[in-house]
């Protein structure tokens, strides 16, 4: 099949860019996405242009590095799936395509269809972990754990961190990958100590990084690749009120 | 050069316990004082980064994605191993070690494979601890399951996203330290070079892949866990970054390269579409738990699976190997499903796959229960080749999938080179010629958390270093070096693109040096692979420069590595003139098509010196001695 893609090119952060038109005349069915790009790019190499730039990885729909929007639509048409696990069966011939990196202010464009997304590790610095120095822990049977509870917080930990719920949501905010992190430590017991201050900082971390206030539009939840569920973030919430409640940023503050 | 593996003396149960208690000791106050470089944040890098900071050294930490938490250990799927012998059926550490030792094919240090078994249970609290979410019970205990080689359920899994949530836990537990100030992080930042100063390993040349900025860092200590360098065959399971740039750069400056004939060939890998293929995707070997393994009877049969009755199917490794069946281990796996397929008896596009039937697990377990297993690889699969696993058997075919060689270390993970270390798939690790499933996240966050960090340690307690600064003449020669070669790659302008030369080297690796080699294979693998590599310094296009985003600029760096490494590989294979493990001689089986190995000649761990730009390499041989588990024909029947 033929398929036209209209890309958007930017040369680095400063660049303003804008979309250019290319064509993709012979496309197979079995071909992933990115595999299709692959040929293109070969095609502007060998006409002496530079290829496009997008980055993925893994290319198993795992390690959350590939992502961006085809036709206005986070990771492309097939729901939970990754644009590295898209396949251009699910084109169809003559269709014309459009391609945008994530848009945000927390996302920078690097290049082309490459963003920079460091504003999720530093989510996760600010409180995403269990404080348990290596050596220090006791028998991992020793701390039993429901399987409900255990299921769920395995739904929540499967976030790839790829940023398709920042990119999907009008006000561009982080709160369903924040509130998978939240949610799958509160959900276990090994998170208990430290869930209230760890939900304070990260939504305060959040919001300094300038990702927006979430209304509950629900776009996040529908593009999710791992289909995490936007009842995160009501858990997220809960407990970031919670926590202020009892005051503890203050005696979070001072044990640090 | 004479190989020392400081083996620690004292019997096996011992070594470990002896040695931790002899070395010394840095001082908490002066730890501060230290700082390690730790190139990678795979399940090893991530591990050992975080675990050296909590200690209170300054680590440097750094990794080619756009954040640490997507190293190639996030794609493992199926689970880690432990002796905890929580299932009660007999397992113990010992019995990890004799598994592994025979699963390698007895061609692993017994030492360091005994020390893997016993840390192995301190990981499983440990990942626990951190949250990670492992599948339970209904009573709230772990679950296991069963893999390859083993007669024992010991492996523990996050359904079919172990890799992922054991290195989120290890990722985790380093955000913590980079929030604290104890971790600089430097993403999307490539090693391509390292400096050298009075013998000894002091920093790491990197280029920042976004800027194209060459810069050094230096410290007392550097740690390479890069992860392994299947991508040498192009088509292979690893993330198409992986590379072994780090290593081949190392290997240059003196670090032995261990064993690089032993590749892993997955069994259980989705078939190749077409010439565009970027990759093949594994399908969990935890499949052969439920799946069944089969081929029709006669050749040539073109009937759809469900019209095949039973009676004229081939469940062949059910057939050769009655007492482990559909869970051989992954060369017997794969060199059994090659035989089929050379005889015709291959089924989908090419002849070059056979089925994985889950008919009768949905029959016995229900579809839900079965879904809960395996739901996501089912999903993937399907997303991949558009048929769906419930209805009809999955298609499936070797590929390469790790590597057990790497660089060559002592006991305390040291490579040749000192104060250069190197932990995880790079280095030519604890499994011997074979790995066995859910050995690697093992061995992985064995080093980083349990081993490394303690024998680091002894070594910087007992040696002195002088300072050094950037204007020393090793750095400016290694900043050099960097900027030469970016500067070579970009000024061929060819005509053909790095991925085509990788595409090639592929293919003549695959076809001369995969799951079957032989002497005229591997002799023309060593004529074209130079051919080949002039071709690319004369023929390489590289567009856009070396100060910006340019992934072409990082694929012809690995490639160039790639076209080195492949020859060594190749030299490897057809100098171990026996079969064993992942590496088998076609000249060298028995009548009934098994591994021959000769332990007479070849019971050692062959370690490769470099010579220099067209120079033969060197090897020394490591002899290893088997104390415990004495070699036999390793037998699965
Ligand atoms: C699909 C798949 C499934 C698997 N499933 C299992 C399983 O179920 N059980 C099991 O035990 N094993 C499994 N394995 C094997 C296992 O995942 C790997 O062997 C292991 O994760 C390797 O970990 P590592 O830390 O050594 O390296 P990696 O995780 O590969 O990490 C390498 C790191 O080095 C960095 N790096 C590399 N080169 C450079 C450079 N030049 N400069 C800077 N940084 C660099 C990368 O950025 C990355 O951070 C699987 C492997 C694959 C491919
Ligand atoms: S919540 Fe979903 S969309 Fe958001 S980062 Fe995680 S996996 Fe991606
Ligand atoms: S490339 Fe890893 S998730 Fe797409």
């Amino acid at each position: 099949m033929r398929i036209t893609l209209n890309v958007w090119r930017q040369k680095n952060a400063q660049d303003k860019g804008g979309f250019e038109k290319y064509d993709a005349p012979n496309v197979s069915e079995d071909m992933s996405f990115l595999e299709m790009l692959d040929v293109v790019n070969e095609g502007l190499i060998s006409a002496g242009k530079d290829p496009i730039a997008f980055d993925h990885d893994c290319r198993e729909g795992i390690c959350g590095m590939c992502g961006f929007m085809i036709s206005g639509v986070a990771h492309g048409p097939e729901s939970g799936t990754t644009v590295c696990q898209l396949h251009m069966r699910k084109f169809k011939d003559g269709d014309e395509l459009w391609l945008e990196p994530w848009r945000a202010k927390a996302f920078p464009v690097l290049r082309d269809l490459t963003v920079d997304r460091s504003a999720f590790d530093r989510i996760i610095a600010s409180g995403g972990f269990v404080s348990v120095h290596t050596g220090s822990a006791i028998d991992g049977n020793a701390i039993a754990v429901p399987k409900p509870a255990a299921d769920l917080a395995m739904d929540a930990a499967a976030c790839i961190g790829c940023g398709a719920c920042v990119a999907a949501c009008p006000n561009a905010s982080a709160s369903l990958f924040t509130s998978a992190k939240i949610s799958h430590l509160a959900l276990l017991p090994q998170g208990q100590p430290e869930r209230d201050r760890r939900a304070i900082n990260m939504v305060e971390r959040m919001n300094a990084e300038g990702f927006g206030h979430c209304t509950n539009i629900g776009e996040c939840e529908a593009v999710c690749p791992k289909e995490i569920k936007i009842e995160n973030i009501a858990r997220m919430n809960r407990d970031y009120i919670c926590a202020s409640f009892k005051d503890r940023p203050a005696v979070a503050r001072l044990a640090d | 050069m004479k190989l020392d593996a400081r083996i620690p003396e004292g019997p096996i149960e011992q070594k470990w316990d002896s040695h931790r208690f002899k070395m010394k000791l840095v001082n908490p106050a002066n730890k501060r004082k230290f700082t390690v470089i730790v190139v990678g944040t795979g399940l090893a890098g991530g591990a050992a980064a975080a675990t050296l900071a909590e200690l209170g050294y300054n680590v440097k930490a750094f990794c080619f994605q756009d954040s640490p938490r997507r190293a190639h250990s996030i794609a493992a799927q199926g689970g880690i191993n432990a002796a905890k012998n929580y299932q009660n059926d007999g397992d113990s550490i010992y019995r990890l070690f004799y598994d592994t030792v025979k699963g390698g094919d007895y061609r692993a240090r017994e030492a360091n494979v005994y020390r893997l078994a016993q840390v192995s249970v301190n990981i499983i609290d440990q990942c626990v601890a951190q949250g990670v979410p492992f599948a339970r019970e209904y009573g709230g205990v772990l679950a296991n399951r069963s893999f390859g080689g083993a007669q024992v359920s010991r492996t523990f899994y996050a359904r079919g996203q172990t890799g992922q949530q054991l290195l989120i836990g290890a990722y985790q537990a380093l955000e913590r330290q980079i929030g604290l100030g104890k971790v600089e992080m430097h993403s999307r930042s490539e090693m391509l070079d390292l400096v050298i100063v009075d013998g000894v390993a002091r920093g790491i040349v990197t280029r920042d892949l976004v800027s194209g900025k060459v810069e050094t860092h230096l410290a007392d200590a550097v740690v390479l866990g890069t992860g392994g360098y299947g991508n040498v065959f192009f088509l292979s399971t690893n993330a198409k970054g992986s590379n072994a740039t780090a290593v081949w750069r190392a290997h240059k400056h003196g670090a032995l390269f261990g064993n690089p004939c032993y590749t892993q060939i997955h069994p259980t890998c989705i078939p190749v579409s077409g010439d565009y293929q970027s990759k093949l995707t594994l399908m969990s070997e935890s499949l052969r738990n439920d799946g069944r393994v089969w081929v029709p009877l006669k050749a040539g049969d073109k009937r759809a699976p469900g019209d095949i009755p039973v009676a004229e199917r081939d469940y062949y490794l059910e057939r050769r190997y009655p007492s482990f069946g559909n869970l051989v281990p992954r060369d017997v796996a794969s060199r059994a499903a090659k035989a089929v397929c050379d005889e015709g008896r291959g089924v989908g596009p090419g002849g070059l796959g056979v089925y994985l039937d889950f008919a009768d697990a949905i029959k016995r377990l229900g579809a839900n229960t079965v879904a809960e297993r395996y739901g996501n690889l089912f999903q993937m699969y399907e997303r991949i080749t558009g048929e769906d696993p419930y209805k009809v058997p999955m298609r499936i075919y070797p590929a390469v999938h790790y590597t057990m060689g790497g660089l060559w270390v002592d006991y305390n993970l040291m490579t040749t080179v000192p104060g250069l270390y190197a932990i995880g798939e790079a280095n030519f690790s604890d499994h011997g010629a074979n790995r066995l499933g859910a050995s690697a996240l093992m061995q992985g966050l064995a080093d980083g958390y349990f081993i490394l960090p303690y024998t680091i340690g002894d070594y910087l307690a007992s040696t002195k270093l002088a300072p050094i600064d950037a204007n020393h003449a090793a750095v400016k020669a290694a900043e050099a070096r960097v900027n030469e070669r970016t500067n070579k790659l970009l000024s061929i302008k060819g005509k053909r693109t790095a991925d085509s030369f990788h595409r090639e080297l592929g293919k003549l690796m695959w076809d001369n040096c995969g799951m079957g080699r032989n002497k005229t294979g591997l002799e023309s693998n060593l004529r074209r692979i130079p051919e080949l590599r002039a071709e690319f310094w004369q023929n390489l296009s590289v567009p856009g420069t070396g100060n910006e985003l340019n992934k072409e600029l990082e694929k012809a760096g690995r490639v160039a590595d790639f076209l080195e490494l492949g020859e060594l590989m190749c030299r490897d294979a057809l100098d171990r003139e026996e079969s064993c493990g992942g590496h088998f001689r076609e000249e060298h089986q028995t009548p009934d098509g098994e591994a021959a190995r000769d332990d007479e000649k070849f019971a050692y761990a062959a370690a490769w010196e470099w010579k220099g730009e067209g120079q033969a390499p060197v090897m020394h041989k490591e002899s290893l001695n088997f104390d415990y588990v004495h070699p036999t024909q390793r037998s699965y029947k």
